[in-house]
């Protein structure tokens, strides 16, 4: 399998799920491992409800389209995010779905999975606000993306800055999701 | 190595503005460009400036004009609607030759439109807004690196021509983060002292900054050549472009703004298809930068114009090589944008080697 | 009945949906062309009291035999919680990090208070909807308002005070007491014109 030089993401969930953070915090490891990036949140009104996106592009090489119709990966934190976002995931991609929000099977037999029961993971450690920062450890650790410690990195340059408090929560559920996660290759195609 | 920043758009811009030396920002809400307001009404505090949120965007750009007319560097932001109201200001600010930045974020039109980001004030613009024969320096940045050194410039091309910039800008182009290496400010021209600021003329002359110009009776006539000789001079001076490519380029693709970085991708793409596509990108749209289109429809079979709105840059590529070329046009308002396929699709066909199945319909998603 | 009316927008009732801050104005024109029809804005805000100052208070002044419901929630909402004319002093939002200051910013603009000078207006009432006695009082007002119109006597406005949890970053039971505690403070309910011809 050839190693893409471009991967491009949608992060979908529910608004207050803190899809925005996920997306920060990879354009800022894929910054800091000098990469480029480009990000965008679906912004206004059209944010009010329903889901919430952000996307994300990462690349060795300079980046000319900042938007993310057919993603490599999409990371989904609820179900309707699965249903728009599942058919949209490129053949041969991957998908990381939020098990304790997202109870069906998956449609796609063409692209890998991450199966990672965050919100579970975010209650077991006393608050569902950090089920984000599960999914962006489960997405690390499988994804091969990014250095877990790029996102550590960023993740501490982010909090350090805006609530220092919340950082051994945040960095715990990173950890929970990294270990508490599995990984399932596409069935569908071969050669891989 | 610097620093490199991840921002926003509108965030990045507000850091350039108060980098290059902006003291005064006056603003009234409206999406997509918030960011801008919200974030001046902190940093520019910060930074010993002043923040308005004005009562309108009639107010804001009237408030420009008196904060240049009193020497400060400022800004005033909006998006399509906004900007339209601020015609009337704009148009006295040009008259009065006063520098100053006006940024607008485009999203889609016209009337209220919705939000999302669009290129259909390019008339608006670049053909005038408001009323009598004025002209705007208007850049149009494709990346944040872009935005932020156009944005530091810009208050440069103010000061240095007397005459107020246009950064026009979309929707995605505020809304998106890209990380940015945080260059400090230099002049990048000699600056002229600013003797026309009103400051109180206790040992000097007293200055007058007017618009009207009733006596004696041709010197609206004569003030009206002074302000075209300026931009005949902007016309020679400043030449913006990005070229890619277009040397032996069959098809040459043109597009500006977010457009343009995209336009770009389809290029690259092409060329490793073994397609002779090339690009031009201005990262100036008045003056337009006629040069590489003329040197380019030399050689070139076809152009390609790529914007979204439904056809208002294609006019000034047109001229700029005097219809020397035919030129096809990809392009849609209110919402639409390209994507790389699209527009590698368009190059493919003009070609004329069709590698795919029959393309979807122009623009149709 | 067939509504005819300015600002906001429906697919059933036939809305007309104009520029920010010029509803009174375009009310205007469709009441003076057709004065037998029910015309009525729907305004928050910053539409009615910063933007639009000036249609507003020169459709009152003079006496546009039109109803207005003006909706007061101390923020602008669309846009995403900036500061409103109707921000109170003090008061948190994404433009005023340190909170409305009364100087720089100015205190918030109340509008019954301020439109009661002018000879035109015919009915102003400000109105709440966070209780359900309040929720009554409003509706009577609003009926209230449009029965001037109807009896032609000429510019009446109602002032709901409302809630805005997200922009306000409060729950939707803190927004009530917000209500109730801040904004009833700052703007007072009451009728503050009623004219009888």
């Amino acid at each position: 399998m050839k190693q893409p030089t471009q991967t491009r993401i949608i992060i979908a969930g529910f608004g207050g799920q803190g899809i925005v953070l996920i997306g920060n915090l990879i354009a800022r490891g894929a910054l800091i491992e000098g990469k480029n990036v480009t990000g965008m949140v679906a912004y206004g009104a059209e944010m009010r409800g329903g889901t919430a996106y952000a996307t994300v592009v990462v690349s060795e090489d300079e980046i000319a389209c900042p938007f993310v119709e057919k993603p490599d990966t999409a990371i989904v934190l609820n179900r309707p995010s699965m249903d728009k976002f599942e058919p949209a995931v490129q053949p041969g991609g991957l998908i990381l779905v939020n098990t304790s929000l997202v109870q069906r099977d998956l449609k796609r037999m063409d692209i890998s999975t991450i199966f990672v029961a965050a919100t579970e993971i975010a209650q077991e450690l006393g608050n569902l606000k950090v089920a984000n920062l599960a999914a962006l450890g489960a997405f690390i650790q499988h994804s091969g993306l990014l250095q877990p410690q790029s996102i550590q990195q960023a993740a501490e340059d982010l909090f350090s800055s805006k609530n220092p408090k919340l950082l051994p929560l945040n960095l715990a559920a990173l950890k929970a999701g990294m270990h508490q996660s599995r990984f399932m290759e596409a069935v569908g195609l071969t050669g891989r | 190595m610097t620093e490199k920043i991840l921002l926003k758009g509108n965030e990045l811009l507000v850091e350039a503005a108060i980098e290059a030396g902006c003291r005064f920002y006056a603003g009234y809400p409206i999406t997509p460009q918030n960011e801008v307001p919200e974030m001046m009404s902190w940093r520019m505090p910060q930074a010993g400036g002043v923040f308005i949120q004005a009562e309108s965007e009639i107010a804001a750009i009237n408030m420009i004009f008196g904060a240049s007319a009193a020497g400060a560097r400022c800004m005033t932001s909006s998006s399509s609607p906004g900007i339209s109201l601020k015609q009337e200001g704009i148009s006295y600010i040009a008259a009065a030759e006063l520098p100053c930045v006006i940024v607008n974020m485009q999203r889609g039109g016209p009337g209220l439109g919705n939000i999302r980001a669009a290129q259909g004030d390019y008339f608006q613009a670049v053909k005038g807004g408001g009323h009598g024969d004025y002209h705007l320096i208007v850049l149009v940045p494709a990346t944040l690196g872009e935005l932020y050194d156009l944005t530091m410039h810009a208050f440069d091309y103010a000061d240095y021509y007397r005459n107020p910039v246009m950064i026009l800008g979309d929707g995605i182009l505020g809304q998106m983060a890209e990380p940015v290496e945080k260059r400090p400010y230099k002049p990048i021209l000699n600056l002229p002292p600013k003797e026309f600021v009103l400051d109180g003329c206790k040992s000097r002359p007293p200055r007058v900054i007017k618009t009207l110009y009733l006596h004696p009776a041709d010197s609206l006539v004569r003030h009206n050549l002074h302000l075209q000789e300026k931009y005949a001079q902007i016309q020679r001076e400043l030449c913006l472009y990005e070229e890619y490519e277009t040397d032996d380029a069959e098809v040459v693709v043109s597009a500006y703004g977010i457009t343009g970085r995209v336009a770009k991708g389809a290029v690259k793409a092409a060329r490793k298809e073994g397609l002779k596509a090339g690009l031009i990108r201005p990262l100036c749209v008045w003056p337009f930068p006629a040069q590489p289109y003329q040197r380019a429809a030399q050689k070139a079979r076809h152009f390609l114009v790529v914007e979204m709105s439904h056809g208002q840059f294609i006019e000034d590529v047109k001229l700029a090589m005097d219809c020397k070329r035919p030129t096809s046009f990809l392009g849609k308002g209110g919402g639409w944008y390209p994507m790389e396929e699209e527009i590698l699709e368009q190059i493919r066909r003009l070609a004329g080697t069709k590698r795919k199945p029959a393309a979807k319909k122009i623009g149709k998603r | 009945m067939n509504w005819e009316s300015v600002s906001g927008s429906s697919a059933q009732r036939r809305w007309d949906e104009c520029a920010h801050g010029r509803p009174p104005a375009v009310a205007t024109g469709i009441k003076r062309v057709l004065p037998d029809r029910i015309v009525f804005t729907y305004q928050g805000d910053g539409d009615l009291a910063a933007i639009g100052t000036a249609e507003t208070i020169h459709a009152a002044n003079r006496g546009e035999n039109i109803t207005i419901i003006f909706v007061n929630n101390a923020i602008y909402g669309m846009t995403g919680g900036q500061m409103a004319p109707t921000t109170m002093i003090g008061q948190w939002s994404t433009t005023t990090p340190d909170g409305r200051g009364r100087f720089g910013e100015g205190g918030p603009i109340r509008v019954c208070e301020m439109l009661s000078a002018l000879g035109g207006v015919c009915y102003l009432e400000r109105v709440s909807v966070s209780s359900p006695k309040d929720v009554m009082k409003a509706k009577k007002a609003i009926k209230k308002a449009f029965e001037n119109q109807i009896a032609g006597k000429g510019f009446s406005l109602v002032e709901v005070l409302s809630m805005c949890p997200t922009d306000w970053k409060l729950s939707p039971l803190e927004a009530l007491d917000f209500v109730n505690d801040k904004m009833k403070a700052a703007f007072p309910l009451g009728v503050f014109k009623d004219r009888q011809s």
